[in-house]
Formats: structure tokens, sequence, C-alpha cells
């Protein structure tokens, strides 16, 4: 159990009969990166705000590292380093004078705080700008300076809501990489995001918010197995050869092939074919051209989740 | 349900860097020059009119700060409504700039409580108007003594002095009016209006209405209940209670500031001084009122601060 930093058990957050958040559970393990996905207003950062203290638990109960934050909300801010949606910082002090501020705040002692902080700029590849004022900064800098506030606290968790909201494609990837950077130095993230194919590439685990509840929670790959029956997609071009169809539907363990297009094969299989797939374009005397597998999409998996529910419930 | 951790943490560290982005502010430079003009229009005021007028004070130097001289109003005037600008232009966004500048929940998140945010933003703009009083106290006192040439008393410089601290609780209790409305809207803009427009009714209009209330609600035979009844709802507002408190302390021959009965004058020397301490005495309810009133607002701010979301 020593390896759970953040335990969430039934957390609930009611407005007045309304829920916000309705009976939440997960775990986030030490060194994991953990993706709470889903639409605006599904309760990720209510969920969130709850981890850390900031907005009070109507039912059920979290523990950080152990920590009630609502009975030890300080001990909870001290290990924990948040970088709030599109968060802000003072624009008339410069980078270097905002990370003080905080620095300040959290304790950090006057003799170690230089060097902290130019270090956390540094990683965040801020140490160009840091005597500049904020107000100039980009939303991508105001963002990895964020990250840099994390990095000087020394946190061991890094809760992180909606970190590429609004970023241009290059920015957002930059901010990724620096996440996993993160992650390689021991923290364990917690990060919300409406933007799913992104932050599949980074999430170890992710959990699917809808309405306040968590519809699914697993790897992609395990959401994936259950979401979509279960089973891989190979893709196969080939062109020559004799009924290559025919040839690839007569491998073991093959459900059904589609011809999406002239010489494309998709095969729905139950196992990882592809190996099997390219014997047989070979021997059937096709020449083969490509072979994939298809990876289930996060996108694809949440869609068709919430198509199944719709389903189910007009059946119901 | 008791919660860890000192609710003082952090609050140094707040007040240091909120008094130095208002030292720094485009605010304190106003503030700056109207501290500078008030103190040279006032004293201007006062002196032509104490040179015309009085001769033999024993009193002269806290004329000074009283003496009006048309169309300028005395010093104590320009306070009364120097000192509530200030306060609202201090405190008029601190919560909702926070909120504005989407800062506020990237703060909280660090290792402190909520106190320790609000506190010390009350305690730096209560600091920076204290510095300004101070310069402007002694400006005024140092080109009394230039103009005057007499110097003041131990009395005087006394009661110049509790003056001053008087000025300071009425200036915590438009900074937590300010402050109070700053947490319950979140747009700067109408916080300040509501507040400015509470500070005109309150100064203003609400004189002039209480005693119109106190003969709708008390018959007019019972001529000293209505006077009473008039008085008690004037001093709701801080400008009055402010007002009063000055005019017991700069002006010893105030005896009273309720009505007085002919017997309560039997043997009484009119136009005495009082000593010091009775002067403290009969200004002594209105202090505690101005100090009382300050607390009630900042725990009203208080309160809706714990209550309210941190997201933006």
């Amino acid at each position: 159990m020593s390896d759970i930093v953040i335990a969430a058990k039934g957390l609930s957050k009611r407005y007045g009969t309304a829920y916000a958040v309705n009976g939440v559970s997960f775990d986030v393990a030490a060194g994991e990166i953990f993706g709470l996905l889903g639409p605006n207003g599904a309760g990720k950062t209510t969920t969130i705000l709850m981890l850390l203290g900031l907005c009070d638990i109507s039912a059920g109960e979290a523990r950080v590292f152990g920590h009630d934050p609502m009975r030890e909300p300080l001990m909870v801010k001290r290990l924990v380093g948040y970088l709030p949606d599109s968060v802000g910082f003072y624009d008339h002090l410069t980078a270097a004078d905002n990370l003080h501020y905080t620095a300040r705040l959290m304790g950090i002692d006057a003799a170690a705080r230089g060097k902290r902080i130019a270090a956390a700029l540094d990683r965040v590849g801020l140490s160009a700008v840091a005597d500049k004022k904020v107000g100039t900064f980009s939303r991508g800098m105001r963002q990895r300076l964020g990250l840099a506030e994390i990095v000087m606290k020394e946190a061991r968790v890094a809760i992180l809501d909606e970190p590429t909201n609004g970023l241009d494609p290059q920015a957002s990837v930059e901010l990724l990489q620096l996440i996993r950077l993160l992650k390689d130095h021991g923290v364990s993230i917690l990060l919300s995001s409406h933007l799913l194919d992104r932050v599949q590439s980074v999430c170890d685990r992710v959990a699917l918010f809808t309405a306040g509840r968590i519809a699914l929670i697993g790897t992609v790959a395990e959401l994936g197995r259950q979401v979509l029956g279960g089973g891989y997609a190979v893709e196969v071009e080939a062109d020559g050869g004799n009924n290559i169809a025919k040839a690839l539907s007569a491998l073991p363990g093959v459900r059904s092939v589609g011809e999406p297009g002239p010489g494309r094969f998709r095969m729905a299989c139950d196992n990882d074919l592809r190996a099997e797939a390219a014997g047989a374009v070979v021997a059937a005397g096709g020449r083969l051209k490509q072979l994939s597998l298809d990876q289930p999409s996060l996108e694809t998996i949440y869609t068709r989740y919430f198509q199944n529910a719709q389903e189910a419930r007009d059946a119901a | 349900m008791r919660r860890k951790g000192s609710p003082w943490q952090g609050l140094g560290v707040v007040t240091l860097k909120e008094l130095s982005d208002h030292l720094v502010s485009a605010r304190m430079r106003v503030l700056e020059w109207l501290v500078v003009l008030v103190a040279l229009a006032a004293v201007y005021g006062a002196i032509t009119q104490i040179r015309d007028v009085t001769a033999e004070d024993p009193f002269l130097f806290l004329r000074l700060f009283t003496t009006a001289r048309d169309p300028l109003p005395s010093f104590v005037a320009f306070l009364g409504f120097l000192v509530p600008l200030m306060a609202i232009g201090l405190g008029f966004d601190a919560v909702n700039g926070e909120h504005n500048r989407r800062t506020l929940s990237r703060i909280l998140s660090q290792p402190i409580y909520r106190d320790a945010l609000l506190f010390g933003k009350f305690l730096a703009g209560l600091a920076v108007i204290s510095i300004s009083l101070l310069c402007l106290w002694l400006l005024v006192i140092g080109l009394g003594l230039l103009l005057l040439g007499v110097p003041p008393g131990g009395e005087e410089m006394a009661r110049a002095l509790i003056f001053l601290l008087v000025t300071i609780a009425y200036a915590g209790v438009w900074l937590a009016l300010a402050m109070l409305f700053s947490v319950i809207f979140r747009s700067a803009a109408t916080a300040a209006l509501v507040t400015l427009g509470l500070w005109l009714f309150l100064s203003v209009i609400w004189p002039a209405l209480a005693p119109a209330i106190a003969e709708a609600l008390v018959s007019p035979e019972h001529q000293a209940t209505l006077v009473v009844t008039g008085q008690m709802l004037a001093r709701l507002s801080p400008s009055t209670l402010y007002g009063e408190c000055v005019l017991a302390l700069l002006d010893p021959t105030t005896r009273t500031l309720g009505p007085v009965y002919l017997n309560q004058l039997e043997g009484a020397i009119m136009g005495s001084p009082l000593p010091l301490w009775e002067s403290l005495m009969v200004a002594w309810p209105q202090t505690v009122g101005l100090v009382a009133a300050s607390i009630l607002l900042f725990v009203g701010g208080y309160v809706g601060f714990q209550r309210q979301e941190v997201r933006a």
C-alpha cells in the first residue's frame, strides 16, 4: 500500500441537490501518470480541488500520502504541486520574482531559494526570460512557469489541471515532454484533460469521467479491450497474388476480413496476427507493402462507450 | 473538525509582498501627490485664518487641524473624505483581483491557509495608509511649526497623536468594507462602485436622513428622545463617529457629544478646556465603535472568503 500516493474513495461533492462529483474512487500509484479525462463540467476540477483541500468534501474520503486534505491541508499542500487550469501569475513581477514569492510561501529558506529557482527555470527552458515581466509571456510560457514552480517545490505529486488547454500544437508537445521529464524524476502525476488523443500519449492509466462519475478506469489498452470488444485490428496492404482476402480469413483466430480499398485488408482478430498475416500474403503469392496494428485510440473508446451506453438506454 | 497547522503561516510573506506591490504601484504615486497637496492646502488655509482671527489660544496648534478658510475645508474635513478614498482605492480589488488574474488557486495551493492571505492583505493596506497618514501628519505639523513659529505643547502633541491613531482606525473601517465587497463581487469595477456608493450614502446622505427617520419613529412630544434617537441612527455611519471623535480630541472645550440638559450645566465653566484624559473618555465610545466596525466588516469578508469557490 505504500506505493499509493493518492487514494480517493467514494469522493462526492454536492451543491444543493446536484452532485458535481458523485462517488468517485481511484488510486494513483507512485511514479505513474494518471489521467482524469472527460468533457468540461464532468467534475474533474472539483475532484482535484477536493484532493488539495481547496474545496470541502461532501462525502467519501481522500488521502494524499495518507494525509486527509480536509484535516491537514497544509501537510498535503506541502507535498503536492498544483498547476491550475490556465494558471495566472503577477504580471508586474518578473518570472523569478513570482517564483520567489511562492518559494517564501512554501517556506524554502533564503539560502536555497535562488539556486532552486534558477534550477527550476532552467529545467523548463525559461532561464533566458527569468528577469522578464510575466506580463509579456505567452500562454505556453506561463504553463511552463507553473511547472517550474512544481519543480522548485520538489513536490512528490504534481496535479495538473488541463495543462495543454489552449496551447498551440508545438507548445503542447513541449509541455507534454516536460511532464514526462517530471515523471522521470520520480514525481507521480495526476492530470486532467478533455483533449483525449494528446493525453493518451503520456498517461499510464486513465479514468474516463462523465457527469460526475468515473465511467471507465484502466490503461488505454485495457479500456480498448473492454469497450471495443477486445481483439486486434491488423491492416494489411498488398497487391498481386490470388485471393489474399481468403488466405487471410483462413488464418486461425481471424474473425472477419474487410476490404476498405483495393489492395487493402482489415482483419479483426483475437490476437496480434501480424506475423501470420505476412506469411499468408507471401504464401498466396502477394507482395506485402504494409502491415500495421491499430492501437485503440481513446477517442474511439470514448465515443464508442457513450454510443453503447446510449444504445443500452434506448433499448431499456 | 479541527484543522492542523497554524493559520498565521505565510502571513508575514503575504503582508510584505502586498506592501511592496502597493508601494510601487501607480495608486501609491497618486496617493503621495494627494498627501502633499492636501497638507499644503489645509495648512495654508488654516494659517491665514489663524493669523487673522486667533490672538491668544492655549491650543493654537490644534487649530491647525480644525480651522477652515473658505473655500477650503479644514484639514480634518479633508481627511474625512481623503481617508475613505485611500482605503477603498487600496482594498477594492484585493480578492477579486487575485481571482481575475487567476493567481488565487495557485497561491492557495501553497502551504498557507486562506486566513493568511486575507489578513495579510488587510495588514498591508493598513500599513500603507498608516505610512501616508503619518507623512501627512508630520508635514502639517512641520509646516505649522515653520509658519506659525509657535512650538506645540505636550498635551497638544498627545492629542494630535491620538487623533492620528483614530484616523488610522477610521481608515481600517473603509479598508475592511472595500475588502468585503472585493470578496462578494467578482468584478473589481462593481466592487469599487458599490463601495464608493455606500461611502457616499453613509457620509453625505445618512447624516441628513437620520433625524428624519427619528421623527418618523418617535413622537415629537419627546424632544429629548427624538434628538437621542436621531443621533444614535446617525452614528451608524463611520463618518459621523469619526467626526465626533475628532471633535472631542481636537477641541478640548467639547464636554459631551450628546445633548446637554440645563441641570448638567450647573456649575460648569463654559468654554474651559477639559484635561486630555477627560476628552479621551468623551471620544472613547466612538473610537471603540470604529474599531468594532472594522472587526465586524473584516469578519464578514473572512467568512465570505472561506466559503468562496477557489476556481476561476
